[in-house]
């Protein structure tokens, strides 16, 4: 049973992969890769990996997926199809490079001598994989790689707010929206900030001095 | 099954990927290239994994994948502001940096 989900998903996951290189439209490639994804989530529960499985189609299939959907929406279709391809010795030269990666890879991974890969791999206890035991190790024993990785989802997020925001990004020319510093609250103000004289629209801003003179004049 | 047959599909994989980063040469299909080499090596880490009877690898696989979401996000964001800026999407025209 397990060799024949085994191969329906290997099928699946290598189908997704040759999709998402070949088909034009990168809509069709990110749909291809959908499902791939999904195809390798079956990959990682048939080895006992149901949390990855689990976050593998929330995140990946879920999120990430539809982050691609909006950008190709909204980029558009015709700006995208490129100008031609790279060329027939350029895509030939490119084959070539994969299928010797393929064979190098072949022989590291499979010649090895390891004699472990040919088995189905140790004995493992029921709750081997599942989201307590994730959880327990993300928390004990990796807890610093957990916190490094939620600081780097944080500086992606505002990189990414800066690179793409409407004004500014990587743009000259624009004007700044005004910002506030710390220095400014050291500054003198205008006399009337902050009082319910400058609520009512009667805000001359007088700096400080002018106003100690007007009052004078007025005594 | 055996360790090596996940192995194997990891390998096809990551070939993939790599043939499909170097054939392409819309920004957004490379990206997605590097997502399909970013999975080949989870699956190899997850057979490991399996390998040893240790969760180990998927700890490491779940962080590969926190590091494929930044990598996607600031890609798309770049992406986006080519879009901005009205300059071609297309690798081989992003050549200002090129001596």
């Amino acid at each position: 049973m397990s060799y024949i989900v085994f191969f329906i998903a290997a099928l699946g996951t290598l189908a997704g992969a040759i999709g998402v290189i070949t088909l034009k439209d990168p809509f069709y490639s990110v749909l291809a890769l959908v499902v791939h994804l999904i195809s390798l989530a079956v990959l990682f529960l048939l080895l006992h990996a149901e949390f990855v499985a689990a976050a593998q189609v929330v995140v990946y299939a879920g999120a990430v997926m539809v982050l691609y959907v909006f950008v190709v929406s909204y980029i558009g279709g015709e700006s995208l199809t490129g100008s031609g391809g790279p060329g027939r010795a350029g895509t030939f030269g490119a084959f070539a490079c994969g299928g010797a990666l393929v064979i190098e890879l072949f022989i590291a991974v499979l010649g090895s001598g390891l004699k472990a890969i040919g088995r189905g791999g140790a004995h493992v206890a029921p709750g081997f994989g599942n989201p307590e035991q994730i959880g327990t190790l993300f928390l004990t024993r990796f807890l610093a790689p957990f916190e490094i990785a939620s600081f780097l989802l944080l500086l992606a997020a505002v990189g990414a707010v800066t690179l793409a925001r409407r004004r500014g990004g990587l743009e000259d020319g624009v004007e700044d929206p005004p910002t506030i510093s710390a220095v400014d609250f050291l500054r003198p103000r205008p006399y009337y900030t902050g009082t319910q004289h400058e609520t009512l629209g009667h805000a001359e801003t007088l700096s400080a001095t002018q106003a100690v003179e007007r009052q004078e004049r007025a005594t | 099954m055996t360790i090596a047959w996940y192995l194997a599909v990891s390998a096809l994989i990551f070939a993939i990927g790599a043939g499909g980063v170097l054939v392409r040469r819309n920004p957004l299909v490379v990206l997605l290239c590097l997502e399909l080499m970013l999975n080949a090596a989870n699956l190899a880490l997850i057979g490991f994994s399996k390998m040893w009877g240790n969760a180990d690898g998927q700890i490491f696989a779940l962080i590969v994948m926190v590091v494929a979401a930044c990598e996607v996000t600031v890609g798309l964001g770049l992406i986006v502001a080519m879009h901005r800026h009205r300059l071609p999407i297309d690798v081989d025209a992003m050549r200002e940096l090129q001596g």
